[in-house]
Parts: C-alpha cells; sequence; structure tokens
C-alpha cells in the first residue's frame, strides 16, 4: 500500500511509553425514571396498556391479536394462506377510504400502520406524531370493523404475496426456517409461517371476509401505546375509537406444542450453496417459570452475545463465521432454545463440532462466577437501553403482553435476574444445554458436507 | 424540532468534540467517526478499510484480544462499527455509570491498537463469511450497493466493491494496516461523540484525560472524488445465481451534499414523492395499476441520506415477475418522471413527505444509538452536528418547482442502468 511515505510499524503503534492503562470502575447508575401507566380491559375485551415517554412527540402503537389456526394439523388447512392474505389486503380499504386514502391521512400526521400475520397472531404496527394519534386509531377502527377486500386489491394481493413468498423462499435464512420448523413441529400449525402458492391461488374474497369475521376479534387482543401522551388520556382514545369493535367469542390461540427432543441433525440439501445454516434447538423454559433467570443467564454464555462462548470459540478464535447466536424463542405453551450459525461449507462441519462441544462444557464446566456476573449486567444493562425509546419499549411490551405478562414483569426482571446464583445457572445448563438434548438442521450443499458430516455423526444425510 | 443542547471543543491533538446531553433516560451513547471509509483505500487492497475495522476491535494497548467486547458488555452495553464511503464508525451504547468506561475503550485504540498477524488473518476469515452471508451466498447480495457504483462511475474510488474481493483481502499484511492507521487514524482526523445521560464537565475532564495524550498526527489531505457525470446512458448485466426473479437499478448522480444541501434535500423529497407509501407516484403506477414490479423503492445515497460527500448517487430499484421487461419498466419510470417536470408534484404530496421525515426524524432522535451515530457523522461530513435537527425546516421549505425541477435532472441520457439477471432464467 502506498499511502505514507513513512509510517510507524505496527509494533511501535501498539506501545506508548506510559504502557497499559488501568481499566476504569463504574461510576454511579441513576435509575430510569418512573413509569407512567394503565394497563385495563376495554368492556369489548381488548387489554389496553398505555405508558407515557414523552421523549419526543411522537406515539408508537402495538396491536396483536391472536390469530392461531383452530384445526389441529396444517395439513389441508388453508388457514396461512387466507391469514397472509387477510393481513395483506387489510389496510386496503374500508366504505369510506380508499388505499390511497388510507396512506395520505397517516402520512399527514407523520404516520404509518402496517399489518402482519405469523402462525400465532395478527399484529398491527404504528406510530404518528402525537397530535395524529387519534387518525391512526380512526385508520385502525375502519379497517377492525369495515375492511372491505375489493376485488381489485385482493386480486392483486394475491399475486404479489405469491412473488413474495417466492422471493423469501430464496432466502437461506428462510429455507433453514422452514425446514427447523417442520422437523421441531412436524403438522401443527405452528410450523407453518409461509402458504404455498396454490393455496393462496384458491382464495377467494369471501374466505378472507369469513376470516375476518370469525378471527378479528377484540376479547384476547392487546394494544400497546406508548408515547408523548398521558395514559388515562391514551386509554380514553383507545376507547373512543376502539369502544364500538365488538364482537362474540374470543381471538384463538394455538393448542401447545410438542416438546422439543434431541436427535440427528438433519441435513437439508442446497445445490451451490456457498456456505451452510447451522440450526440447532432444544426444550427451554417459559419466561414466568421461576427457572427462566438462570436459563437467560446461561444462555447468554453460551451463545446469547458477542463475549459468550460459542461467538468466542467459533468466529474470535476460529474464524468460521461472521454471525453465530443462541436465544430462547417462547412458543404456544412452551419455549424453544434455538442454536444458529452460518459457516463456510469447508468447516461447517468443524464448527458443528465446536458448537456441540461448547455445549457440552455448559453441562460439564458451568458457567463461572465471572461469566455469570458478566451474563447478569449485559441482561440488566440492555434491556434497559432497548427499553430507552418509545418504538423499543412499545415492542417488547407487546411481546411480553402476549405471553399474558405486564409491566410489573419488566420492572421486576433485573431484581430477578440479580438474584440468581451461579450453582442455579450450573443446573439449567446441565439439564437444557446438554448435547444430547439438541436436534435441528443443517442446510447446505449436500455434496460438499457429506463426506466430513459422515465421520463426525449424529446426522441425518439425504 | 426543538435544537437540543449541543456543546463542541477541539482538544490540542485536533480531535474534536461533540456534547449532547440529555437526561431522559439513564443510558449513553459513545462514539468515534474516523475521517476514512472505503473510497480511500487504494487499488488492490478493495475492502481493507472495511477489514480494518475489524482489527480495531482485536485488542490495544491496555486491552487484549476479546477485552473489548467483554468490557462493553459485561457493563450492560451494545457495541459495533460500521464502514461507509467516506467515515469509519465506532459506537457504545451504555447504562450511564459506564460512561468512562467507553471512553477509555474508544481512547486506547486511538492511541495504540495492537495489530497483530494473527488477529489479521482471523479477522480475514470472519470478513469473508461476513461476505459470503451478506453477498455471495443470498439473492439480491450487494444489490445495488456493490452492482450499481462499477455501472454509474468511471473511477476506482467510487466504482470499486468496498467489500473487497477474497484475493485483494488475503493479500493484506499487518504492515499494511501500520500504514493506514497511522494515514487516517489520526485524532484530527476524527470526531468523538457523547449524547445522553451525562455531565458535561465531568465527562469534559474524562475526555481530557483519556484522550488528551493520543500524540498528534497531521490529518490527511482529504482527496476529491469528482468525477464528470456519465454521458449518455451507460448499462450492464449482472447473473444473480440466488435471485428467483429479475431486479433493475437506475443510478443518477445528485448535488454535492456539503456545498448545496438545499439542493440534495430536493431529491430526498423526490423520492418520497415517487416511492414512499400507497399513495407514491411509482408504487401506484408501478405496482398497483400496470402490476409490472413486486416491489420498487427510491433514495439518496446507496446506505442512506447524507450518508457520503460528493459525489452521491440517486437510485431507484425494482424487482419484477420475469415476464416483465426491465424496458417496460424503464418506460415507465421516464413518464412519471416527465409528469412530474412537468406539473410538479402537489401541495399535499409534499406536505405527505415533510410531515413522515418529521416523524422519522424524531424516532431515530429517541434511539439512542442512531442519535449518536447521526450526530457524528454530520459533525463529520458537514461540521454541523445540529444539520440533524434543522432537516425538517429545510425539507418543508423545498416547493414543489424545485422538485419538479430535480424530476427533469434526472435524464435518461445521464444515468446507469443495472439490469440483474437469475442464473435460471427465472424459471423454478
Amino acid at each position: 500500500m502506498s499511502a505514507p511515505t513513512k509510517h510507524r510499524n505496527a509494533e511501535e503503534i501498539g506501545r506508548t511509553a506510559l504502557g497499559p492503562r488501568p481499566f476504569p470502575e463504574l461510576g454511579e447508575q441513576r435509575a430510569a425514571a418512573d413509569l407512567d401507566t394503565v394497563d385495563t380491559t376495554l368492556a369489548n375485551g381488548l387489554r389496553v396498556i398505555a405508558v407515557r415517554r414523552s421523549s419526543v412527540p411522537l406515539v408508537e402503537v402495538r396491536m396483536r391479536i391472536p390469530f392461531g389456526d383452530p384445526a389441529s394439523s396444517s395439513t389441508g388447512s388453508t388457514h396461512t394462506a387466507r391469514a397472509e392474505l387477510l393481513a395483506s389486503t387489510v389496510l386496503t380499504g374500508t366504505a369510506t377510504r380508499s388505499r390511497v386514502d388510507v396512506d395520505t391521512e397517516l402520512a399527514l400526521v407523520g404516520g404509518e400502520l402496517d399489518a402482519a400475520v405469523d402462525p400465532e397472531r395478527l399484529s398491527f404496527s404504528g406510530n404518528a406524531l402525537v397530535a395524529g394519534l387519534d387518525t391512526v386509531l380512526d385508520v385502525l377502527r375502519d379497517a377492525l370493523t369495515g375492511a372491505t377486500y375489493s376485488n381489485e386489491e385482493v386480486e392483486r394481493e394475491r399475486s404479489r404475496l405469491i412473488e413474495r413468498i417466492r422471493l423469501a423462499r430464496s432466502q437461506p435464512s428462510v429455507i433453514a426456517r422452514e425446514a427447523l420448523q417442520h422437523h421441531l413441529y412436524g403438522d401443527h400449525p405452528y410450523a407453518k409461517e409461509m402458504p404455498e402458492a396454490d393455496e393462496v391461488l384458491s382464495v377467494t374474497r369471501d374466505d378472507v371476509l369469513a376470516l375476518h369475521a370469525a378471527a378479528v376479534l377484540p376479547r384476547g387482543a392487546v394494544l400497546v401505546l406508548v408515547g408523548d401522551v398521558a395514559p388515562d388520556a391514551a386509554v380514553r382514545a383507545v376507547e373512543n375509537a376502539l369502544g364500538g369493535w365488538t364482537a362474540e367469542g374470543t381471538a384463538v390461540t394455538l393448542s401447545p406444542l410438542p416438546v422439543v427432543r434431541g436427535g440427528d441433525v438433519l441435513l437439508v440439501h442446497r445445490p451451490g450453496a456457498v456456505q451452510s445454516q447451522i440450526r440447532l434447538a432444544a426444550r427451554a423454559l417459559v419466561r414466568t417459570d421461576e427457572r427462566y433467570p438462570a436459563l437467560q443467564l446461561a444462555n447468554l454464555v453460551y451463545g446469547g452475545f458477542f463475549s459468550s462462548r460459542l461467538v468466542e470459540n467459533i468466529r474470535e478464535d476460529k474464524g468460521y463465521t461472521y454471525h453465530a447466536r443462541s436465544y430462547p424463542e417462547f412458543t404456544p405453551g412452551g419455549a424453544a432454545l434455538l442454536v444458529d450459525a452460518d459457516t463456510a461449507s469447508e468447516v461447517t462441519a468443524s464448527a458443528l463440532l465446536e458448537t456441540r462441544y461448547e455445549l457440552a462444557r455448559m453441562a460439564l464446566s458451568p458457567p463461572s462466577e465471572a461469566e455469570v456476573g458478566n451474563a447478569c449486567r449485559y441482561a440488566v444493562g440492555s434491556l434497559l437501553t432497548a427499553t430507552s425509546s418509545q418504538g423499543g419499549l412499545a415492542s417488547f411490551l407487546v411481546n411480553l403482553a402476549g405471553l399474558g405478562l405486564g409491566v410489573d414483569w419488566f420492572l421486576g426482571h433485573p431484581g430477578r435476574l440479580a438474584a440468581v446464583t451461579v450453582e442455579q445457572v450450573a443446573e439449567v445448563a446441565l439439564e437444557f444445554f446438554a448435547p444430547s438434548a439438541f436436534t435441528g438442521v443443517l442446510v447446505g450443499d449436500a455434496d460438499k458436507l457429506t463426506p466430513r458430516l459422515r465421520a463426525l455423526g449424529g446426522v441425518a444425510l439425504p | 424540532m426543538a435544537l437540543p443542547e449541543l456543546h463542541r471543543f477541539t482538544l490540542p491533538n485536533g480531535l474534536r468534540v461533540v456534547f449532547s446531553p440529555d437526561r431522559s433516560a439513564p443510558v449513553v451513547g459513545v462514539s468515534v467517526h474516523y475521517d476514512v471509509g472505503f473510497r480511500s483505500e487504494p487499488e488492490g487492497r478493495t475492502g481493507f478499510a472495511h477489514l480494518f475495522e475489524h482489527l480495531m476491535f482485536q485488542g490495544s494497548e491496555s486491552l487484549e484480544k476479546l477485552a473489548h467486547f467483554r468490557h462493553v458488555q459485561s457493563s450492560g452495553g451494545t457495541f459495533n462499527g460500521s464502514t461507509h464511503p467516506d467515515y469509519t464508525d465506532y459506537y457504545e451504547v451504555l447504562p450511564s455509570a459506564a460512561l468512562e468506561r467507553a471512553l477509555f475503550l474508544e481512547a486506547d485504540r486511538m492511541r495504540a491498537p495492537k495489530l497483530t498477524e494473527e488477529n489479521l488473518r482471523n479477522q480475514i476469515d470472519v470478513v469473508k463469511e461476513e461476505i459470503r452471508l451478506n453477498v455471495l451466498n443470498r439473492p439480491y447480495g450487494g444489490f445495488p450497493w456493490i452492482l450499481l457504483p462499477p455501472v454509474l462511475y468511471q473511477t476506482f474510488p467510487n466504482a470499486h466493491n468496498g467489500y473487497g474481493d477474497f484475493t485483494d483481502l488475503e493479500n493484506a499484511t499487518v504492515d499494511d494496516c501500520a500504514a493506514f492507521f497511522d494515514t487516517y487514524y489520526a485524532p484530527s482526523n476524527a470526531v468523538l461523540t457523547v449524547a445522553g445521560d451525562f455531565d458535561v464537565d465531568t465527562t469534559k475532564a474524562l475526555v481530557e484525560k483519556h484522550f488528551g495524550d493520543v500524540p498528534a498526527r497531521p490529518a490527511p489531505p482529504r482527496p476529491s472524488f469528482a468525477e464528470a457525470p456519465p454521458k449518455g446512458e451507460l448499462r450492464a448485466e449482472h447473473t444473480d445465481p440466488h435471485a428467483p426473479m429479475p431486479a433493475l437499478a437506475l443510478g443518477y448522480r445528485i448535488p454535492d451534499p456539503v456545498n448545496d444541501v438545499e439542493g440534495y434535500l430536493t431529491y430526498l423529497v423526490l423520492a418520497g414523492v415517487l416511492t414512499d407509501g400507497d399513495g407514491s407516484r411509482l408504487q401506484q403506477r408501478l405496482v398497483h395499476r400496470d402490476r409490472l414490479v413486486v416491489e420498487v423503492g427510491s433514495g439518496c445515497g446507496l446506505f442512506g441520506p447524507l450518508e457520503a460527500r460528493d459525489p452521491d448517487t440517486f437510485s431507484i430499484t425494482a424487482i419484477h415477475p420475469s415476464e416483465v421487461t426491465a424496458q417496460q419498466i424503464i418506460a415507465v419510470v421516464d413518464e412519471e418522471l416527465l409528469r412530474l417536470a412537468e406539473e410538479g408534484p402537489t401541495a399535499q404530496e409534499l406536505a405527505k413527505v415533510t410531515a413522515r421525515w418529521a416523524s422519522t426524524m424524531h424516532r431515530e432522535h429517541d434511539r439512542l444509538t442512531s442519535r449518536t451515530l447521526g450526530l457524528g457523522s454530520a459533525e463529520l461530513l458537514f461540521g454541523r452536528a445540529e444539520l440533524l435537527y434543522e432537516l425538517p425546516e429545510k425539507l418543508s421549505g423545498i416547493t414543489t418547482d424545485e422538485v419538479a425541477a430535480a424530476a427533469k435532472a434526472l435524464r435518461a441520457d445521464s444515468r446507469a442502468v443495472l439490469i440483474l439477471n437469475p442464473a435460471n432464467g427465472g424459471n423454478e
């Protein structure tokens, strides 16, 4: 390289006359301000959580309606296709607003509103300048109580949905996710995150209207509102807008999943792949379990943050991956512990070996006092920073609300984490991180991967 | 938007410092922006600025390998770094009790990073995995940020791949790292930003304590990357082995954001009129009325607006079914641009774009990471951290005539057209 004519060498750069310096101690931590909050249920059954956070003159809105397939198996059910088409079309017009009107009204108050669906729930997510709160809520009301699903919009969204599904299924991460969910949960509706194109083609406007009438229900749903607005006033605004949204019945939650059991990792062939997706899974604990805080810390030590055993091993020591992590995922009636890593084909088997080695080490050489302390400070601090914005707090609270929890759980969690002992972490590490507890999938080019994976064992080859 | 409290000063070694205190939440952000990005890396070393960013996390005089991550995270914080065309940033966001630690970590690696062969080899492997993940193994990898510049630009700094090719990465040496650090990572070539929950006077003393003895070195002369806009329409095709359907990117040159920020922002408004929301011109035309594309987008800067100096790029991108030709889409884009050029947008269209931007600015301000990084990059590129807060007013001052003129300037005879074809022709 040419840049300077003369420069210091690396050794000269890396030292100063003074030498290494002591790392500063932590200062005193100021507590977060108390949250001004209301958590109530309207007469129509809709739970409303409102929190005042006045940092900027905006308001964030999150709503979740349980939206499970009432059928016990996804085989032969078109629920996913109908639900996806409903979510794509619900904000495209009402008796009084066209699709463009919806966009214009929201835009003029600096607002946005989107709908999305997954196997568990229909979600609406939006925001606006605080003066536009009533506009966002009125658009939401109009869609919930009077979405017209015009033939033209349904037809257009149907063909776009098929194209979008095709795009999604070309992403290796999506291929891996679908394979993993099917491997873990078979034909349980929870495992079906995306419909097939022919299923989407068969969905009619009447199907979508019927699903809306049967499943878009206030009872069992929750709306979280965080922003520069007094919680009482926010709840009144929600009640004014959505109080008239009434229906019989309760929104449908999914039945519990089969328990994840350990077993071989399934190799899924993706011809021409230059990198593989390793996706492992085991049983975990729900947030309300008294051992959950210990499991959360054990997960951090394993692969839940950058300074974890897994990342320090397969990225910072061996250079097998850019991205590796582990995390709990809360599922209907339970939870799973997931491990993700993407690695070049040449080192995939080695990365899987190290991933399993670190799992075994969690069980046999459990986290030290220092590791648990670091994980605990990270868990408390990152919760503080993640929820320091309106949007971050709203998203966190709506996730909690989906599990039946609320602001109290959020406020009490740092205390629960601080009370966890090293012995409690060791106990959950032994039970939940044993390699024998895990199964999973591996997506990659089988022609390149098979010889080494066969040698390694514990992989079901195609 | 009300201008938040801003303080700035410069240390004797040339380090520029920006403070933006806001005690509404007990968290603090610290960032350092160095005035070097991938446009400054030499030929034969594509991807070097980004590789070097990885090396800056690998230890320094007071910190062993892995210590940086462990110290930030065990203090409850998060961190990252990123490499842009004209700058490289590093940040920590933490509970405010850890502020001095973040300052220490940034100062230690600004003063004396440990650049070793072992860490260089390890991070070359990690960066190659990053490129496989984000480019080589996925559909539309590098579209359009890697693929469009070599069509629109002729000179190496503007045209080359900032992620780098594997051969160049493998050829990097420790001595390259030393030269790069000594040239570009001088305190006088950097901006330190502190935002959030802190006391101004105490923190000024801490900054002086930790950064004061980082030795002064001359800031490198800032090169001009200027080049003439394209004469004619420049076309190129790219085959994507993973994409299920074709895609298209149009690239245009836009005004210098430093010398003509209003001129530049006119294109930001134009992008909103063209593609933001169901009511925007190209969403209505291409997605809903003519049904030619699955998705369409447009914007200033391939990394986002106001993220680079001149020359910068305006792009329009679309993914479309293989039954539709690129030419059909381009014809509609040109027709809509012509209509805007002749009639201008309506006052309501401008009001929509302005209100959404005001809301976006507030939301960015509310996220401490984006606030810290935004203040730092505005100070580095424009010498004005407060630009962040002046944007809503500047945007609302843009007129329909100005947007019409901007649309007129997006000329077919001075643009790049990149056509992305699926390897299998889009058939499954």
